[in-house]
């Protein structure tokens, strides 16, 4: 985040390019059955799925660190098998787990990094990576001594420190602090603001909601879907009609039990839960025969639904 | 070639280096002085000399022959084995190196290091015996091919080593043996004659016997099969390094 440029909207252009890919370790376990997915310059993309849904596969498989099985990827138009010093070298990892060097100091090793990949050194461009992540104050320190999060930071660091234009972030957040991950979230927008392209993989489906430009979703290494994660909640979500009542109810009336309705354990909530894509909501009709039934209510509210629930709804339809 | 990637890695190798200068140099510095101070003045003073040599004096290429390989190849797997057994070596996996370019830096530095620590006790035997180089280019030639060959073999155990264990076993039950069963402490022709036969199948016998050779003239084996049968070890490491990274194997699943 040496300088902010101009925003730089999320094109249709595609950086990154995936072909059929397929990968069966030599265990013989199937992480990935044939995935086509194409990432657009300058969004953020969030990768979804339960654990061994093969997240992780697949980002490894890119970066490197994983042989491809069949199937190709291409990074800005490169091979990443055929042309990988080219690729490699446009992309930063930080993996999931804490992997440091314990007893490297935090400038060494972010430096270390930089010149692994291939770029002569920078001071003023790892200053201000530090700096960015708050880790200015522990430059000198060794990393065993600092605390989990701040090893995370490290990590992030690391990444960043040979300028990537993608940048994959492996459930970057999971046991993280609240404030950790507030910088990192904002961290990454400033990021996507010039122009870097970010994939990460999350548990906290929220944030990816809040975060991602689109949202794919994977399980038995399988993409399910891919969505602009508006779309999605549009498409998928379903809505909430909560109506509280003037009378506590002892049960449903059995005339209205078409509506599968939730009754709250004190008797005064009445919750319909309904399709917004569906051609009737059904609302007009519930609300008549509530009316019909003697039943008055003080005051009504709608929820979506969050992209959590979709995703729950998702892999359990598989 | 991806320069810049090499420098990064040898430089933190040998960063390790220095954060362990007890254990990298002073130790082997150490036990080197205890072997001349006991088989070289103590045991020695017994023995006139072998093959017109003082015996303190003889004993030297051999004893740093026993460091180089001991340390080439205990730096070398420590170094690969480690970032394997933290996890770190996710990022030399994922950046724009070949292998080529990783062996270059890990076992250069490997190399290094053990040629410092064989200078070093070159320079501590001074303070015991007096020795005079014969041939200081052939010398520093077999130096430096024997700190690079025996590297190569320690990154390969490195690779192959799943724990603590295996990476101690080769160089406890192997190299050591070998190097003193090579004729570090002795001229093989003082074995009797079947003896003399069999210790042509230990390696370690041409390393040791050419490398004396360097400093005294005096070779139980001649030097060019010595300096054969170690280019012939380094192209063997090469080879396995060469398979290891193309198949992935122990690297990349």
């Amino acid at each position: 985040m040496t300088r902010l440029s101009p925003e730089v909207p999320a094109g249709t252009d595609p950086i990154i390019v995936i072909k059929g890919l397929d990968k069966t370790y030599a265990s013989g376990f199937r992480a990935l059955k044939p995935i086509d997915l194409e990432i657009r310059r300058g969004e953020i993309f969030a990768l979804l799925g339960p654990n061994g849904a093969g997240k992780t596969t697949l980002i490894s498989i890119v970066c490197g660190i994983v042989n491809p099985g069949s199937g190709s990827i291409s990074v800005d138009g490169q091979d990443v098998v055929r042309d990988f010093r080219a690729t490699r070298s446009r992309i930063g990892l930080v993996p999931q787990e804490l992997t440091t060097d314990a007893f490297e100091t935090v400038w060494n090793t972010v430096s270390f990094s930089r010149g692994l990949f291939g770029l002569p050194p920078k001071p003023e461009h790892i200053e201000q990576v530090l700096k960015d992540l708050s880790l200015w104050d522990k430059r000198n320190n060794r990393i065993l001594t600092l605390s989990g999060g701040m090893k995370r930071r490290v990590m992030i660091a690391k990444a960043l420190s040979h300028e990537p234009r993608v940048l994959f972030l492996d459930e970057p957040t999971a046991g993280v602090d609240v404030e950790l991950r507030r910088d990192m979230w904002n961290l990454v927008r400033r990021l996507r603001d010039n122009g870097v392209t970010i994939i990460l993989t999350t548990h906290y489906i929220e944030e990816a909601e809040e975060m991602a430009d689109r949202v794919g979703v994977i399980n038995k290494g399988e993409l399910i879907l891919v969505e602009e994660t508006a779309t999605l909640m549009h498409k998928l979500g379903k809505k909430a009609l909560t109506l509280q009542l003037h009378q506590p109810l002892a049960t449903i009336p059995t005339s209205l039990s078409d509506y599968h309705l939730a009754l709250s354990a004190d008797g005064t909530e009445l919750t319909y839960t309904y399709d917004t894509q569906a051609e009737r909501t059904g609302i007009t009709t519930l609300l008549g025969e509530l009316s019909g039934a003697g039943i008055r209510f003080r005051d009504l509210s709608t929820k979506q639904n969050t992209l959590e629930e979709i995703f729950v709804d998702l892999v359990r339809s598989r | 070639m991806n320069w810049h990637a090499i420098r990064a890695i040898y430089r933190f190798e040998m960063s390790r280096t220095r954060r362990t200068l007890m254990q990298s140099i002073a130790s082997p510095v150490l036990s080197t002085s205890l072997y001349f101070v006991v088989f070289g003045s103590a045991i020695g003073s017994r023995i006139t000399s072998v093959d017109g040599v003082p015996y303190g004096a003889f004993i030297i290429p051999g004893l740093i022959m026993l460091s180089l390989l001991t340390q080439s190849v205990s730096n070398a797997s420590f170094g690969i084995y480690f970032p394997k057994f933290t996890g770190t070596i996710y990022e030399i996996h994922s950046a724009p190196i070949s292998f080529v370019e990783i062996v270059c830096g890990y076992v250069g530095a490997a190399a290094t290091k053990s040629v410092i620590v064989g200078v070093i006790i070159l320079a501590t035997a001074r303070l015991f015996v007096d020795y005079h180089i014969a041939h200081p280019l052939l010398m520093t030639s077999f130096l430096l091919l024997t700190a690079i060959t025996f590297s190569l073999f320690g990154f390969i155990i490195g690779i192959w080593a799943d724990n603590f264990e295996k990476l101690q076993v080769i160089p406890l039950l192997v190299i050591t043996p070998l190097t003193f069963l090579g004729g570090s402490f002795y001229s093989i022709h003082m074995l009797p004659p079947l003896w003399q036969k069999i210790t042509l199948l230990n390696p370690v016998v041409y390393l040791v016997s050419g490398f004396r050779w360097s400093f005294y003239d005096l070779a139980d084996v001649s030097v060019g099969i010595s300096l054969a049968a170690i280019a012939g070890f380094l192209v063997a490491c090469l080879l396995a390094i060469g398979w290891i990274f193309r198949t992935g194997y122990k690297l990349r699943s």
